[in-house]
């Protein structure tokens, strides 16, 4: 079977410093997969890498074994919060519509199907009330749940989300997660970077290791070990209950 | 009553009239989108780059025709905003020193070329140094016609990608991954903005033509939540205030066009800053006051 995602050799540098090195990463398909390691890991790059969103210094990235470029209509993604402007001048309903653009193609107009599609994915995360509510209005967490509804209208095989539970209250955090897991179970597959150690057990079946590094992957109960997290964060997590 | 008498039939004063409106509602549309984008000064580069390509353009034709010089304003204008880009690409000068950088450069050498030309035994120069503050009482039946055009097809083009260019402005690489190209767009938006430029040279001129741009997008934006009626007001308020602005420097002979224009757009941006409907301060303060008042004391 064909992976979802099927890295080679992949290298990734700013400035020349290399933020991952010789990186090969099969993730299967009709998984709930985490990419974990510390800060600076290049978890958010590893993604950006597959999305095309940064220039790759080696490697080739498939994608449902295709390059990026033919497979995106595929492929939903979910950003960090932080990485856009809350005060533009949009609603929540309008957000949400963004996640069909790709499928209206260059110049087609969201109508009537595009608006009640938006709303229903809006209902699915519990934010059909707030779908006329300027996007700054909403809290972090709802704001979370609005991208996670973009991600939803897309509809895609394969769907990336860059560290969905960083400061979000609790609900929005049993929302996602029971949305994903629905994801996952009707056949889809689902990448997120994540940072919670205490939850991966939990929450995910596959795991990415990732320490600039591929330090480990596969199913979560035989990657998720003592041994390979001592060697992805070094001695930094002598903790660690499970 | 004169004055619409005037500027139906008075053909100074009509052509002022139809040229600034038209300036207005173009560079209000196209600023919603810089300043959205966090590039407000990137037209305020573009348009101090526009006055070296408006000098060469005449000393090689000798000629003062409004497509020739917007041609050459357009031309230097890509230049500078391609030399921006490398800049913020290929160094580590960050953008706001690349952009401050290629500003003074062009517009030096804009000045430079400028005395040169006035220095030459040339009567038929005479007026080009108007492009550095404007003076709308100049324009020619021909210019307004030229900017109804450029203007109308810049205008075309956003109505054409209104989705695409809302999308950019937004979340950039959510575009990049939905398949839209992130940098054909963003050099497609910038190019309507030097179109935007070319066309407020002869009115605004080259130094004040940025406030064209930021101005009235940001007014408008203390008055809606939502983007198409962002637009729609900054047009408004662009073509207000190029009006009101122009009829001004026409009527009061010595002000040039450029200053005048500012002076109502400051006006107009000051008012909405305090009282616009969706974030202005004075509405703001009202409602956290109620707010506050509303608050029901805690039980214990």
């Amino acid at each position: 079977m064909i992976p979802a995602i099927s890295v080679r050799d992949l290298t990734v540098a700013y400035d020349e410093k290399p933020v991952l090195w010789d990186v090969d990463l099969d993730i299967p398909e009709g998984t709930l997969s985490a990419i974990v390691g510390p800060n600076g890991a290049g978890k958010s790059t590893l993604i950006k890498a597959i999305l095309g969103l940064v220039p790759i210094a080696a490697g080739s990235i498939r994608v449902f074994g295709e390059p990026y470029r033919t497979a995106h209509e595929r492929v939903g993604y979910v950003p960090q919060r932080g990485s856009v402007d809350w005060d533009f001048p949009t609603d929540a309903l309008d957000v949400v519509t963004m996640g069909l653009y790709g499928r209206l193609g260059w110049f087609g107009r969201p109508g009537r199907q595009e608006r009640r599609i938006a709303l229903e994915c809006l209902d699915k995360v519990g934010m059909r009330d707030y779908a006329r509510r300027q996007i700054g209005q909403l809290s972090g967490g709802q704001q979370q749940r609005v991208f996670l509804a973009r991600a939803l209208a897309q509809d895609a095989a394969l769907t990336f989300m860059d560290e969905p539970f960083a400061g979000v209250d609790a609900t929005t955090e049993q929302t996602i997660i029971d949305t994903l897991k629905a994801l996952r179970d009707a056949g889809k597959t689902v990448v997120v970077v994540h940072h919670d150690l205490d939850t991966v057990p939990r929450y995910f079946d596959f795991v990415a290791l990732l320490n600039v590094r591929l330090i480990a992957a596969g199913p979560t109960e035989a990657v998720f070990v003592p041994d390979n997290l001592q060697r992805a964060y070094g001695g930094k997590i002598a903790f660690l209950h499970r | 009553m004169n004055l619409i008498h005037d500027l139906i039939f008075d053909y100074t004063l009509r052509n002022v009239a139809l040229g600034s409106a038209i300036l207005g509602v173009v560079s209000g549309v196209l600023g919603c989108f810089a300043v959205l984008r966090r590039q407000g000064l990137m037209g305020d580069a573009l348009s101090h780059a526009a006055l070296p390509g408006v000098c060469l353009a005449y000393m090689a034709t000798h000629s003062k025709s409004p497509v020739v010089l917007m041609i050459g304003a357009a031309l230097a204008g890509l230049i500078g905003m391609a030399i921006i880009l490398l800049v913020e690409r290929r160094t580590r000068i960050d953008p706001g020193s690349a952009l401050g950088i290629v500003l003074t450069v062009f517009f030096g050498f804009g000045v430079v070329l400028l005395t040169v030309i006035q220095k030459g035994n040339d009567a038929n120069q005479a007026g080009l140094d108007k492009f550095l503050f404007g003076q709308a009482a100049a324009l020619v039946s021909d210019q307004v016609t030229t900017m109804a055009i450029v203007g109308g097809a810049a205008l075309f083009v956003v109505g054409l990608l209104y989705k695409e260019f809302k999308l950019l402005a937004f979340d950039t690489g959510f575009a990049g991954v939905l398949g839209f190209r992130p940098h054909f767009l963003g050099g497609l938006l910038t190019g309507l903005l030097v179109a935007a430029i070319v066309i407020g040279l002869n009115t605004v001129g080259v130094i004040l033509m940025s406030a064209m741009l930021v101005a009235p997008a940001c007014a408008a934006r203390q008055w809606t939540n939502r983007l198409s009626a962002m637009i729609g007001i900054s047009a408004l308020v662009g073509a207000l205030a190029g009006l009101s602005g122009a009829i001004i420097s026409v009527l009061q002979e010595r002000v040039p066009t450029g200053p005048a224009i500012v002076l109502l757009l400051g006006a107009i941006v000051a008012i909405s800053l305090l009282f616009g409907s969706a974030e202005g301060w004075v509405w703001d303060w009202i409602r956290r006051r109620r707010n506050r008042l509303a608050l029901p004391e805690p039980s214990r």
